[in-house]
């Protein structure tokens, strides 16, 4: 069952990316004269630089985090990916936030946690789950997942229903209530702004990872997050995954986060 | 058959006119949130579902409780149900139409709702429940004016009706059954995560949907001059009796399962509900006023003398209605949020803007329901009944 369910889901993702990219190679085909260069002639961006992976994972290492290191890695998050910060509080867009441990954590929520948990401000972000429910859901196919685990979206496509922020159960998706681009301090030209109506979470860096780039918020992290990848046995974070006990959030759920936090 | 609605009394065009302005206004309403966007409503990020999505819960159930007058005159030969299936089949039109309707105001991008065509994707409930809805009204549409069409002409209704509405009748329990299919097969959301929710829309369906018919009958009687029929809506009473009775049980068996297991991720929303969580508690005389409305409108009902008197029973079926109302188009969407899944208590009250356009959607939807039972009127008038 569970393998049917997920060897669909990857079909679906996997149709949901080649119809993306069929038309990204359609636009950006060059036109008939520039065709007769022959097969040579490239049709898209090099991505020799892309760093690739079976499956992208992280890991938070909670003992390292401080609230300035969080502020500094959720600002970039942010920045990178043109969040905007709205003043009404039911707008609120988040990629990359901070919680209490109680809050991250709800099952895990003990009568007497160690003081340095109890203080502390934790990441949460969209777990990239490998059996990711908001796929599971989506009418349009505008939430997929990719051959290398990562959860996107298409902005484009998505019609606003969020049935997949009812069906996250991590609460890592927000809605475009209202036009976000007004609320966007210092836009980055180099990632799309939303429009209105649409949905947006965390995408694991999937554009800088293209670009050979590290996730925003991993560059800046000095070292409380590991990303890389999961079903390489020799890969950093399987050595930190084999050296330290890491939990994850609400694995119950057999919703398969790849999100994983040392405590 | 049109024709008839088209000629009425003054009354008739005052309250469609009336409406009209009611449309109007809350298009109005519509017009400031296709331009602004949703956040003109309640919602956010943890409610994210609200008012529009409740109400089109609570209205599959109404259209969906069609089937308890085709059941028993197509199924049991109950001749006498002859006089109103073809009210409860166009309550059932505007119903879905108002559901529809209601889908299409909650989207972010409604301009894009073809995506769900262009794209479809059977492992998400909403393709299905889209399924399930246009072709329901399609069905009744079809088997309605047929029916009518030929009752007109005094002749049998075509062969080809019989089959339609044999698939009608599971039809109808599928569009509410992939309805509560959208709630409870989601991880993380315990309010809803209950194999009984189906069942329960069903129950509650089937008690709120007649007891709105028996009120339009009464009214009817009032203002059309055209009588259902004592025995049908008695029969109709029992109906909305058993439905009452199994809602309030599948609720009560919910509740035993959630207090005596104890476990948090189900109780919380309960009691958030019911005794108010962390200091909000906004829907708590909502959901307490719910169940005593249930629970006395059964009271009556049960009692054969209180049943059979009409004015009692008209009290009875708004008790009923109201109560299912409040249950669902208030409580069982946003309970299922509230707490949200990290445990934080973010509550949800519907802006102005947003119950002017929920009310335009019921207007839409009366107002199709008066022309229908216009037509419905005329003709058996017409045929002298
Ligand atoms: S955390 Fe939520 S949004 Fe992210 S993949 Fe999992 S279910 Fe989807
Ligand atoms: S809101 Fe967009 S991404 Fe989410 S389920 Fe609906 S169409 Fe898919």
């Amino acid at each position: 069952m569970d393998d049917t369910r997920r060897s669909f889901l990857k079909f679906a993702g996997i149709s949901a990316l080649g119809l993306g990219g069929i038309s990204t190679l359609t636009s950006l085909m060059p036109g008939p004269a520039t065709a007769t260069k022959g097969a040579s002639a490239p049709l898209y961006k090099d991505t020799n630089k892309a760093l690739t992976a079976k499956r992208w994972g992280m890991v938070i290492d909670t003992r390292k985090l401080t609230p300035s290191l969080c502020e500094k890695m959720i600002d970039a998050c942010h920045k990178a990916h043109n969040v905007p910060n709205h003043d009404n509080e039911r707008h609120t867009i988040k990629w990359l936030w901070e919680d209490d441990f109680e809050h991250v954590f709800p099952m895990k929520h003990d009568e007497y946690l160690a003081d340095r948990l109890d203080n502390l401000p934790i990441l949460a972000l969209c777990n990239q789950c490998n059996n990711p429910p908001c796929v599971q859901v989506c009418p349009t196919k505008a939430t997929f997942q990719r051959e290398d685990g990562i959860v996107m979206m298409d902005f484009h496509r998505c019609i606003g229903c969020r049935f997949c922020m009812a069906a996250c159960p991590y609460g890592s998706r927000s809605f475009n209530f209202r036009d976000p681009r007004p609320a966007i301090e210092k836009e980055n030209p180099d990632f799309p702004t939303r429009m209105k109506g649409v949905v947006e979470k965390c995408n694991f860096c999937a554009e800088r990872l293209a670009e050979g780039k590290m996730p925003a918020c991993v560059e800046v992290s000095e070292g409380a997050l590991v990303f890389g990848d999961l079903e390489d046995p020799s890969s950093e974070i399987r050595k930190v995954l084999r050296e330290n006990y890491a939990i994850r959030r609400k694995q119950n759920l057999g919703t398969n986060p790849s999100v994983y936090y040392i405590i | 058959m049109l024709e008839s609605a088209f000629k009425g009394s003054k009354g008739y065009w005052v309250w469609l006119l009336a409406l009209l302005a009611v449309i109007g206004v809350g298009f109005g309403f519509y017009l400031r949130q296709l331009t602004f966007g949703l956040g003109i409503t309640g919602m956010s990020r943890d409610v994210s579902w609200g008012f529009y999505i409740a109400q089109f819960t609570f209205l599959v159930g109404v259209a969906a409780s069609a089937v308890m007058l085709v059941i028993p005159y197509y199924l049991h030969d109950y001749k006498k149900f002859g006089r109103i299936t073809v009210l409860g089949e166009f309550l059932a039109v505007s119903s879905v139409i108002m559901c529809l309707l209601f889908i299409i105001a909650d989207l972010g991008q409604p301009m894009r709702l073809f995506n769900v065509l262009i794209h479809p994707t059977p492992s998400s409930m909403l393709f299905w429940d889209m399924v399930v809805l246009n072709g329901y009204l399609f069905l009744n549409i079809v088997i309605g004016w047929n029916v009518l069409d030929a009752e007109r002409n005094s002749v049998p209704p075509p062969q080809w009706v019989k089959p339609l509405i044999y698939i009608s009748i599971p039809w109808a329990i599928s569009i509410h059954t992939v309805t509560a299919f959208l709630y409870c097969g989601l991880p993380g959301r315990g309010f809803w995560l209950t194999a009984i929710l189906a069942p329960r829309f069903l129950a509650s369906a089937f008690a709120a949907g007649p007891a709105f018919l028996i009120i339009l009958a009464f009214i009817v009687r009032g203002f059309a001059k055209y009588d259902a029929g004592r025995d049908q809506i008695q029969t109709m009473a029992k109906i909305v009796t058993y439905g009452a009775i199994a809602n309030v049980f599948f609720f009560l068996c919910e509740v035993f399962v959630a207090i005596y297991s104890q476990i948090p991720e189900h109780t919380a929303h309960l009691q958030y509900l019911f005794f108010g969580l962390h200091g909000h508690g906004v829907l708590v005389p909502w959901m307490w006023t719910s169940i005593f409305l249930m629970l006395a409108a059964i009271t009556l009902l049960v009692i054969p003398a209180a049943r059979q008197n009409e004015v009692v029973l008209g009290i009875a079926c708004i008790a009923i209605f109201v109560g299912i109302w409040i249950d669902k188009g208030l409580g069982m969407i946003s309970g299922g949020f509230i707490p949200n899944p990290l445990h934080h208590v973010r509550e949800y009250v519907p802006t102005i803007p947003e119950i002017a356009i929920t009310i335009a959607v019921y207007a839409t939807g009366f107002l199709i329901l008066t022309i229908l039972y216009k037509v419905v009127v005329g003709v058996k008038q017409e045929v002298g009944e």
